[in-house]
């Protein structure tokens, strides 16, 4: 009998009925998140309904050496959810309740298993909103949302999740429940970790902040002949002292496919467009819309469209929101990217993603929020060709390898998840990348929560990397153990 | 070699310390000059060769904050690590070694039409010491504090290891997230160099409503009941005033960004100030006059703000004029936190406890964010400010929401209390900092729980 059996006959103690799923046809639909090409079949699936419950089997994991993954909506496209077949795979989706609605204190409570977008619509009618908003909001789920530091298209003037929770209840490693708190003094854990990936532990309970709805938005597309042009339009609104709520781009072949997907109608001819919003007092909205509207004309727009009604800054935003699936109607397959870059280099990195589609003779289509540099280019190739998944894999890469050589990151929003784990060191040195691990260490000594994720092939949390030699003064006075 | 001898060997500068280089009490031994991350690690090294205990200082203006450290034998002054290696203005995005000054900062940024946008509340703070304390001003209300504003960070640990994280990029999820660990960490996990922020264009306008609360001089005969507690009508009216009107004010549409108050006595009227920035300034300043005017006396629109604004409360000065106390090593000054429903109770908490302890007290801080300052006068008999803090955090804590912390106070006063307060996740702190500092030598005992 494995310790994985051991473990999975004493979970029913600790979960309600129907709670432990062994089925190995149930036990596939988790196979994987939002990264579909990394599968693994767990080994067991719990769905608790409460944080006692989650503590418990995070408890009885540390018993039997056993490793859990956390999953919310499995939305996510770094593969952070992928569960392990030797581990327990803790769903989060039957804890989705809305706790408490706090609007004198601007916040509401909630359970890990709440989707994004449930908070603002529960809260809309007082006029407020959750404010990060990550394109799959619908589904995702808050818990999701606080493991990956999710972010959204609104996210270049408000923010991602860390900026938006205020507390978190947490079951750490260990299978202690322990509250972090941003109002508590002493170390911000809270901070670190809300885009840990599930490594530090499992949040249970989030309070998160309510933002005010703004008293106007105005959402508006500018249509470019070239991609150039609608960079020069971005660098010059930033210039200009405007912080749009959001500036998103896409480029000719991106345009196409929305087209053919969602029919929504951009001006014909364009071969780029922006897409923006700005929000705030209608006083200021209306300035920054006047400038907005000339730096767009200065810079080469050939046409101007504003979202008179609800109705068109929906249809406005139809194409942008459509873009990765779109890309399916003219491509068998394809590879969602998510890099950044500093704005500034945005002109130079796309002129290298080009030569690097005539190297390979790979298409790429490219979807961006142009205000924070964070690239989500989506490279096409049909899987049926030999060599040609290969190629667009090889691509992917180099795309990676030029955001970092231009200053950026290898990952804005999506998550280092399993996927990029083996590009965090084209980022980060071993130095950077065994400090990080010390925070591993502190939250999780055996390694349990989310192994073979984030970090590549990380030290144990015995071996002590740099000058110290030895063993630990703690260890040998026998007050603590090395794993 | 002796530890001194290996300290000059790094080719850091080093000198004996002196008066001026007491933290919170202790004098070190050394006081080490490093010019770069190399620099600070090779005297880490040494450090942790010679098992000597250091402590990071910037501009020195809240070394006699926190508890003093257990050990003390270098201090690693950052003074000489002054440069803005990059500021990409394209990019809004700054990076600034730890020794620079939050003034030089902006004045550099200034002329790229941007701003690093915090108010920070101590003048010559450095962005190091911005960072280690995690000390925010009005303008947390809008923008957040250093930990949302941080985009990367550069730190070196106690066995002199260089570590990064973050980058310089706003949108970044590869990775921990130190930055946010070492934001008001107080030094005790390792030394920041450098870090990296993200910008914002300075404001095209901006301007300040300022309202005064006046002081009831007709209804003090009868004691009134507030949240259980008898009080003077005073206070109780400076709360009900606020009460009517703030809430009106932050959940405005007119998005002001910030909402602060400064109260310097109690016998002294209490003053509302609220900065709106950016386009439309005036005019949306205008329209928030007359919804304070409301509720609240002598509401107009200024163009600069007031002498107060984005500084920490003076302590009041009894026989004497207002606004004339100092800092330096005999400050008393507390940081209240609570959340917006109680606002009108915390602000008037630090009153309740004073007039309960026998202390005067001055407060100013944001109604926005509710988080309020302290000061009570540096003479203040240490019983008292004691008593004062016992009773400030009975009231703030009682529901579980409130926090009070003290960030300074005398030593004497210091020994009767409890600095940190209500902490949650301890066993989890004391953890991280023993995988950082597992030799406990960066700032020992500095931090809550004796961290």
């Amino acid at each position: 009998m494995s310790e994985l059996e051991r473990l999975t006959a004493r979970l029913a103690a600790v979960l309600p009925p129907d709670a432990v799923v062994t089925d190995p046809v149930r036990l596939r639909t988790y196979e994987c998140d939002g990264l579909t090409h990394h599968r693994a079949t767990p080994g067991v699936v719990v769905l608790p309904e409460a944080a006692e419950q989650v503590a418990a089997v995070v408890r009885l994991c540390g018993e039997h050496d056993v490793p859990f993954v956390a999953r919310g909506s499995g939305t996510g496209l770094s593969g952070g959810a992928l569960p392990r077949t030797d581990g327990v795979l803790i769903v989060t989706s039957r804890m989705r309740r809305i706790l408490e609605i706090d609007i004198p204190n601007r916040r509401a409570v909630v359970e890990p298993g709440v989707t994004n977008l449930a908070i603002t619509e529960a809260v809309r009618d007082r006029g407020y909103y959750y404010a990060p908003d990550p394109s799959s909001q619908q589904v995702c789920s808050i818990g999701g949302n606080v493991a990956e530091n999710s972010g959204g298209a609104h996210c270049l003037k408000y923010g991602f999740t860390v900026n938006h929770v205020l507390a978190a209840e947490i079951v750490t490693p260990d299978g202690d429940i322990v509250e972090l708190s941003a109002m508590d003094p002493g170390y911000d854990l809270l901070g670190a970790f809300i885009g840990s990936e599930g490594t530090l532990g499992i949040a249970t309970k989030i309070t998160v902040r309510l933002s005010r709805a703004p008293e106007a938005v105005t959402t508006l597309l500018a249509a470019f002949t070239g991609i150039e042009a609608g960079g020069r339009a971005v660098s010059a609104i930033i210039a200009a002292g405007v912080v749009p709520a959001a500036i998103e781009m896409m480029d000719a072949l991106a345009i196409e496919a929305a087209e053919a997907a969602v029919h929504c109608r951009y001006p014909a001819g364009a071969g780029a467009v922006l897409v923006m919003e700005l929000d705030g007092p209608h006083a200021e909205v209306e300035h920054q819309f006047a400038a907005v509207e000339r730096i767009c004309r200065d810079s080469g727009a050939f046409e101007i469209r504003v979202a008179a009604s609800a109705e068109e800054r929906a249809a406005i935003w139809r194409g942008r929101k459509s873009a990765f699936a779109a890309v399916g109607r003219i491509s068998p397959a394809y590879i969602v990217q998510d890099g950044v870059v500093p704005r500034t280099a945005l002109p130079r990195v796309l002129a290298g993603i080009d030569r690097l589609q005539e190297e390979y003779g790979i298409r790429v289509a490219n979807v961006f929020h142009a205000g924070d540099g964070n690239l989500h280019p989506l490279v096409l190739f049909d899987d049926a060709v030999p060599g040609e998944a290969e190629r667009a894999e090889a691509v992917s890469g180099r795309i990676l390898d030029l955001c970092v050589e231009h200053g950026g990151s290898i990952t804005g929003e999506h998550g280092v998840g399993v996927d990029k784990a083996r590009y965090m060191p084209r980022m980060f040195t071993e130095d950077d990348l065994d400090t990080m691990q010390l925070v591993r260490c502190a939250f999780d000594p055996r390694g349990l929560a989310n192994p073979g994720k984030v970090f590549p092939t990380p030290r144990l949390c015995g071996e002590v990397p740099g000058v110290r030699r030895g063993a630990h003064p703690l260890v040998e006075a026998g007050l603590a153990e090395q794993f | 070699m002796d530890a001194r001898d290996a300290l000059e060997a790094t080719g850091v500068a080093v000198r004996a310390a002196g008066d001026g280089d007491e933290v919170a009490g202790a004098r070190p031994r050394w006081v080490a000059l490093p010019e770069s991350a190399e620099e600070i690690a090779a005297v880490m090294r040494v450090c942790a060769a010679h098992d000597l205990a250091a402590v990071a200082t910037g501009g020195g203006t809240k070394l006699h904050w926190g508890a003093p450290p257990s050990r003390c034998d270098v201090l690693v002054d950052l003074c000489c690590m002054n440069r803005v290696p990059e500021h990409t203005a394209g990019d809004l995005v700054v990076r600034a070694q730890a020794g620079v000054t939050v003034e030089a900062l902006a004045r550099t940024l200034a002329e790229g039409g941007q701003e690093l946008a915090l108010d920070v509340p101590v003048p010559g703070t450095t962005v190091g010491g911005l960072l280690a304390t995690g000390i925010a001003g009005p303008r947390r209300f809008r923008h957040g504090t250093a930990r949302d504003l941080l985009i990367g960070v550069t730190v070196v640990l106690a066995d002199g290891t260089i570590a990064k994280s973050g980058g310089k990029v706003v949108k970044n999820v590869a990775g921990y997230d130190l930055g946010k660990l070492f934001t008001g960490s107080y030094g005790t996990l390792g030394i920041i160099a450098d870090a990296t922020f993200r910008l914002h264009p300075l404001p095209a306008a901006r301007a300040w409503v300022t309202a005064t609360v006046e002081r009831p001089v007709t209804e003090t005969v009868e004691p009134y009941v507030y949240e259980g507690k008898t009080l003077d009508t005073t206070s109780t009216d400076v709360a009900a005033s606020l009460r009517a009107v703030i809430p009106a004010v932050t959940e405005s549409p007119l998005e002001p960004s910030a909402v602060e108050v400064d109260w310097p006595d109690v016998e002294s009227p209490c003053t509302v100030a609220v900065l709106v920035e950016g386009a439309a300034a005036a005019e949306r300043a205008k329209a928030l006059c007359a919804l304070m005017g409301g509720g609240l006396s002598d509401a107009q629109v200024a163009e600069e703000p007031p002498p107060w604004w984005g500084r920490l409360p003076e302590p009041p000065v009894p026989d004497g004029p207002p606004g004339t106390g100092g800092a330096g090593g005999g400050e008393i000054l507390l940081e209240v936190r609570n959340i917006p429903y109680r606002l009108a109770g915390s602000f008037v908490g630090p009153f309740m406890a004073a007039r309960e302890a026998g202390v005067r007290a001055a407060v100013r801080g944001s109604l926005a964010s509710h988080v309020f300052h302290v000061a009570l006068p540096p003479d203040t008999e240490p019983g008292r400010v004691a008593a004062f803090t016992g009773e400030l955090r009975a009231h703030m804590e009682a529901d579980g929401e409130g926090r009070v912390v003290v960030l300074a106070a005398p030593p004497e006063a210091a020994r009767r209390l409890d600095r940190w307060g209500r902490v949650g996740a301890l066993p989890l702190m004391r953890r991280v900092k023993e995988r950082f500092d597992p030799d406990r030598r960066l700032s020992p005992g500095r931090f809550l729980g004796g961290i």
